[in-house]
């Protein structure tokens, strides 16, 4: 077994809102190995992003508060490091990339000096050197004519290409974990299937751990070894890839699978979609009890009072682990008898 | 509702022009956006369009509506077309020809309630509807799409994404149109409400046997929903298919580099697709006349030969 990277205990982050606290993530617990990808799912107010942003120190404070929790990044609690120490780490040893690339990156840098910066600052390496380095990144990352475009700005690339730019300034200090939060979800479908390779391949050639968060199933599937479905700011159900998919134990995973459509034989034989009713919650005023069980048709009594704690799911996989007081398999097992 | 064989919609040659000026008063170019564009959609039918940024989808769905008229090219809906009717004509095609598109908040306006906001199309188009009238027209319109009609006095923030998108089709189908431009109406929503809004979408299609034109780079969403798909690249069209063929056999290198890139939602397929995949071809595809290669499949190819 590969050694713990990244090990998450009870993180919990409120926002302060005129309408009250917001409840964002609310007691976040798992563990990332080394050269793990974990694929996050979920919707928005998921807590999906808000957490990662709280575990690199990146959520405004005030509004937002980190209520409890710890965060060991190789055995060092990120929650506690100061922001100078936390900057060390932010950029360096954990690369991040975020959806919108216009707005992370700085419209009147250019290129060459965003890819520097952190080079200078992470790896210490002197102007010339950092420079050279840039180009390598810019070349690893597929920009064509890596050496000339150095010295454009941002607004001189397409989205896709900035999107790379982005992705080279994540990987450029060779993190050991990269965060990508809805990365390949502004970007055309052609565009996101080079970049999934692209990162794939720098997996394999750095080794690194990757956090990959999005509402795509498809990219899930294909690149994670573990699933983490969140929902209102909890981890409802986690665990092998294969598993989470061919054998999903929570309900609103489930769900999820079942909306995608069915494309198995013409359009002649189309079915209904199916559909998740309801809404995700309001989370100022979230329900007693498991978050999703307003929407769940399988819903028991229990699930409305008493929030299901995250453990094994009984003869799942090892590490197969969910939150529900139902068994889903034998109420699907009903279901398909009825 | 079955799909009848006479087109609703009718575009043939449809082009969008951009001037684009150069500086030191250099000779002036046009940037195409969309060049040479024809198809039909039947009545009852969705036309899928899709392509990526750029290729000129939503150019096509805001020249047919005339929200954005073409460059040159005609449109004609239901026979009558589109350039030659005067603006009185005009206003009144729009209660039969409707838009949804991708964000819901901007197309809804923040101060006005959301039963206000579809009581709007009878005060437009229906003048002599009166005001006790109009209110039971509009609380039947949110039972049909899904609203609680005790909820016509709230205001847009008071409703989440998908019921934005309901207000917002709500309001589109009021004036019981024929045909509906969707221009990614599920984009911006989540993956549990997608299913929702596209299984209304449906349901109003069978109900009052609505056209679609459903522009989406969502290619799984397209397979599943549409009857037949168009291929833009670059402002025209690559090929054009029914969805079945087009899906199972498409015949344009960009078609095949469209659909080889779309993710598969099953763990060991994708890892195999992902394996497997060729990265290479990254060549300009060809491109020419659009011929019908097999009965109703259309493909662009160079001298007007398919491959």
């Amino acid at each position: 077994m590969k050694k713990p990277l990244l090990v998450v205990r009870d993180l919990a982050v409120a926002f302060d809102t005129d309408g009250g606290a917001v409840h964002a993530v609310n007691g976040v617990s798992y563990t990332l190995h080394e050269g793990e990808t974990l694929g996050i799912v979920g919707e928005s107010g998921s807590g999906k992003s808000v957490h990662v942003l709280a575990m690199l120190g990146l959520i405004p404070r005030p509004p937002g508060r980190i209520t409890g929790g710890q965060v060991l990044f190789e055995g060092r609690d990120l929650l506690a490091l100061k922001e100078r120490e936390l900057r060390k780490i932010r950029g360096g040893a954990i690369g991040f990339v975020f959806q919108d690339p216009m707005s992370s990156l700085n419209p009147g840098m250019t290129v060459a000096a965003q890819i520097v910066e952190p080079l200078r600052i992470h790896l210490g390496l002197d102007a010339r050197a950092a420079r050279a380095r840039a180009r390598e990144l810019l070349d690893l990352v597929r920009i064509p004519n890596a050496a000339s475009r150095l010295d454009q700005y941002p607004h001189e690339f397409s989205g896709g290409q900035r999107q790379r730019v982005m992705i080279a300034i994540g990987l450029s200090c060779r993190p050991k974990l990269l965060i990508a939060d809805e990365a390949t979800t502004a970007l055309d479908v052609t565009v996101q299937a080079e970049i999934v390779a692209l990162v794939q391949e720098l997996k394999r050639e750095l080794g690194m751990a990757i956090i990959w968060i999005t509402h795509d199933l498809g990219v899930v599937a294909g690149i994670s070894d573990t699933v983490q479905v969140m929902y209102a700011g909890r981890i409802l159900e986690r665990g092998p890839v294969d598993d989470i998919f061919a054998d999903p134990r929570n309900a609103y995973t489930l769900g999820l699978l079942r909306s995608l459509p069915d494309l198995s034989g013409g359009r002649a034989g189309r079915r209904r979609l199916h559909q998740i009713e309801g809404a995700p919650p309001d989370m100022r005023h979230l329900p007693p009890g498991d978050p999703f069980a307003p929407r769940n048709a399988f819903a028991t009594p229990r699930c409305r009072t008493e929030m299901p704690p995250l453990a094994q799911a009984p003869g799942a996989a090892p590490g197969h682990l969910v939150a529900a007081w139902y068994d889903l398999p034998k109420l699907l097992a009903a279901e398909a008898a009825r | 509702m079955s799909v009848q064989d006479y087109p609703i919609v009718s575009v043939r040659d449809l082009s969008k022009h951009y001037p684009l000026r150069s500086w030191w008063g250099g000779k002036a170019s046009v940037f195409r956006a969309v060049e040479g564009v024809s198809f039909d959609i039947r009545p009852g039918e969705t036309l899928g369009l899709v392509g990526e940024s750029g290729s000129g989808k939503s150019t096509i769905g805001r020249a047919v509506t005339m929200l954005n008229p073409p460059t040159s090219g005609t449109i004609a809906f239901e026979g009558t077309d589109l350039a030659k009717l005067s603006a009185g004509a005009m206003r009144k095609m729009r209660a039969r020809i409707q838009t949804v598109f991708q964000d819901p908040y901007a197309a809804l306006n923040p101060r006005m309630s959301a039963g206000d906001y579809v009581a709007e199309a009878f005060k437009l188009h229906r003048r002599s509807m009166r005001g006790p009238e109009r209110r039971e027209a509009v609380a039947a319109l949110f039972q049909r799409v899904g609203l609680d009609p005790r909820f016509m006095g709230r205001y847009p923030h008071q409703f989440s994404g998908g019921q934005r998108q309901r207000i917002c089709i709500a309001r589109a189908i009021a004036l019981k149109p024929s045909f509906i431009v969707a221009d990614e109406p599920i984009a911006a929503l989540d993956v549990s409400i997608q299913a929702q809004v596209v299984n209304l979408l449906q349901d109003l299609q069978d109900e009052m046997g609505l056209s679609y034109l459903f522009i989406s780079h969502d290619l799984r969403m397209v397979r599943y929903l549409c009857h037949r798909v168009a291929v833009l690249w670059r402002g025209r069209i690559v090929e054009l298919a029914e969805v079945d063929a087009l899906y199972a056999d498409p015949r344009h290198p960009y078609t095949r580099r469209l659909l080889a890139a779309v993710p598969v939602p099953h763990p060991a397929e994708e890892r195999a697709r992902l394996a497997a995949r060729d990265l290479a071809g990254h060549d300009q595809p060809p491109d020419g006349p659009l011929t019908e290669v097999a009965p109703g499949h259309w493909v662009a190819m160079p001298g007007g030969s398919a491959g």
